[in-house]
């Protein structure tokens, strides 16, 4: 008697499975296309080449090295600012409305424009500190822009340790450092680690604050240390795709399956990590 | 050694935390002071009124004109176009993983789908202008090469995730007495979902899209790469318009003299995008929190 109900309901059943389904067409199709379009020019020797102005003859090199330089350098900023807040804010603030304060104002830097850290970056690094278009400026800008997010998972991943051990290590007589340093962070550190690695994928991948500084500028060496001009695959690659030539359309695209090789291998050692040593959730 | 001194230490050790959480105290402080000092200089060239009212963009060629308008409304057509497109989807593919997928389905996808979220906006550029746009063109001829429905679509695939996990969470934090009430009376499955799940959650949702359209409002490198670089005031998808975001880094590709007035106008549409996509991301955030379902003991 009511067969148009259950019609109705087999009806929206097969279109919740067909939208889920075209979600993961659209990833597939996203990725075939970059294979195909980008497979045919993919070789060792595009890694070793620096830019230029032939797209046969022109490679990855310098941004390699760069986002190499960058990765390296953002996390020694970065990782030890964003441990420390977060352990300070999981273990010593009591909650009161600075501590809340502090959060919301946390919560916020990860939701602004990352195109507004660049012209932050452009300010405060590439002008007043007159760092230049310098790797410094580059990887202290992208710093700022992960650290709302280390903060945060590091967070998550210090409340997530059980009060017991903390308690444990004051019935023995530790201070709090000895119980944070030698308890809470060992245990909460695949956690961390974890938000770390994902919030290093998400600086290499970025590509507007580092044209607002200046990456862009065509880069034929490998760059020696943390003052020397860079370019970064991202930004190559935006170069690349963003001239009228088709034939470095197809360049562009190898460089993208070279940027989403390393960053699939990050988030691969992430899950792993995840799965391996976290013990608390 | 440190055990004589473990109260020194453990102060010590306090206040150099303290002190790093000023990082991020900071960098606040710099955003607001910088994007403010640089705007207000702008404003003291250009009236405000201009600016946020004038309806032709063309600061880098005499005769200048300074109306935000065009850009805004470049944006507004990506945000719009992204929210119509990845609003349905979301919500489709949370309702599947959260009421109907078995559980391996649901293990599978839900990280499937976290790779979309993964990959970086200058891919989705590329992706945009060599795939979506060659079939817009085929599908509707007029489309010109960049067009504000490819960029729309390609943000719309990049928030696709961030509104059904969005959703899906929303969805699994309602309490199972809700939907077991729905099942009780006779009700199918698309009827509570319509009428108990959709309602009950509605609030969350409404959060998701609002962070979704903040992070819609904010992208760059994608609509840069689809959407052109001409500030058109239109309501054509197929034209070739131009966002906030893509003006700012077209200025910075160009060899813009530092502190003339092209360069501020960098800081006063910067201004405006940290103005908007901060007073959603507080909304946003606000709503989550306030529509918490708690669990009653």
């Amino acid at each position: 008697m009511n067969t148009w109900r259950y019609r109705r309901q087999a009806l929206f059943l097969w279109m919740c499975r067909a939208l889920t389904l075209l979600a993961l067409i659209i990833l597939g199709s996203l990725i075939l296309h970059i294979a195909k379009e980008g497979v045919s020019t993919l070789s060792l020797d595009f890694l070793h080449r620096f830019p230029s102005r032939f797209p046969h003859k022109a490679g990855l090199k310098s941004a390699l090295y760069g986002t190499l330089w960058i990765m390296c350098l953002t996390a020694l900023i970065a990782v030890p600012f964003g441990i420390a807040t977060a352990i300070y804010l999981e273990e010593y603030s009591t909650k009161n409305r600075f501590s809340r304060w502090i959060q919301i104002n946390i919560t916020n830097l990860a939701g602004i424009p990352s195109i507004v850290y660049g012209l932050l970056g452009l300010t405060v690094f590439v002008r007043y500190l007159n760092m230049g278009q310098s790797l410094w400026a580059g990887a202290l800008t992208l710093s700022l822009l992960v650290l709302p997010i280390i903060v945060i998972a590091s967070q998550e991943a210090i409340r997530a340790v059980p009060n017991p051990i903390r308690e444990a290590g004051y019935a023995l007589g530790a201070h709090p450092w000895q119980v944070i340093l030698c308890q809470v962070v060992p245990a909460a550190l695949p956690g961390i680690m974890t938000g770390v690695i994902l919030a290093l994928s998400r600086a290499i991948g970025e590509s507007a604050p580092l044209i607002m500084i200046g990456a862009l500028s065509y880069v034929a060496f490998v760059p020696e240390g943390p003052g020397d001009a860079f370019t970064v695959l991202p930004v190559q690659i935006f170069n690349w795709a963003s001239r009228p030539q088709v034939s470095f359309h197809a360049i562009a695209a190898s460089g993208i399956i070279v940027l989403l090789c390393v960053l699939f291998t990050m988030n691969l050692i992430a899950v792993l990590i995840r799965h391996k040593f976290q013990r608390y959730k | 050694m440190l055990h004589k001194h473990a109260k020194f230490v453990d102060v010590s050790f306090k206040g150099l935390l303290w002190l790093c959480i000023g990082a991020t105290l900071t960098t606040t402080t710099l955003v607001v002071v910088i994007l403010g000092t640089e705007a207000y200089h702008f404003f003291s060239l250009v009236p405000i009124t201009e600016f946020l009212f004038g309806t032709h963009w063309e600061p880098l060629i005499e005769p200048r004109s300074f109306g935000v308008l065009p850009l805004v409304c470049g944006t507004g057509m990506i945000v719009l176009g992204s929210i119509a497109f990845a609003l349905p989807i979301g919500l489709g593919i949370a309702t599947y993983l959260s009421e109907f997928a078995p559980n391996w389905v649901r293990s599978t996808i839900k990280p499937t789908l976290e790779i979309l979220a993964g990959i970086p906006t200058v891919v989705y550029g590329y992706f945009a202008l060599t795939f979506i746009t060659p079939i817009l063109r085929s599908l509707f001829p007029e489309t010109e090469i960049f067009n504000a429905a490819s960029g729309a679509i390609v943000v719309g695939i990049m928030i696709l995730p961030m509104i059904s996990s969005l959703c899906d969470d929303a969805f699994r934090g309602l309490p199972s007495s809700l939907r077991e009430g729905g099942y009780a009376l006779g009700a199918t499955p698309y009827e509570v979902v319509t009428r108990v799940v959709l309602p009950a959650a509605g609030g969350r949702i409404g959060a998701a899209v609002i962070l979704a359209v903040s992070r819609a409002i904010g992208e760059t490198m994608a609509v840069t790469l689809a959407a052109g670089a001409s500030p058109n005031l239109t309501a054509n998808p197929f034209e070739s318009i131009q966002t906030m975001t893509a003006y700012i880094v077209q200025v910075s590709l160009g060899d813009t003299p530092v502190g003339g007035v092209e360069y501020l106008t960098c800081f006063a549409v910067a201004g405006l995008l940290f103005t908007i996509t901060f007073i959603m991301n507080v909304i946003g955030s606000q709503l989550l929190l306030k529509t918490q379902w708690q669990s009653r003991s």
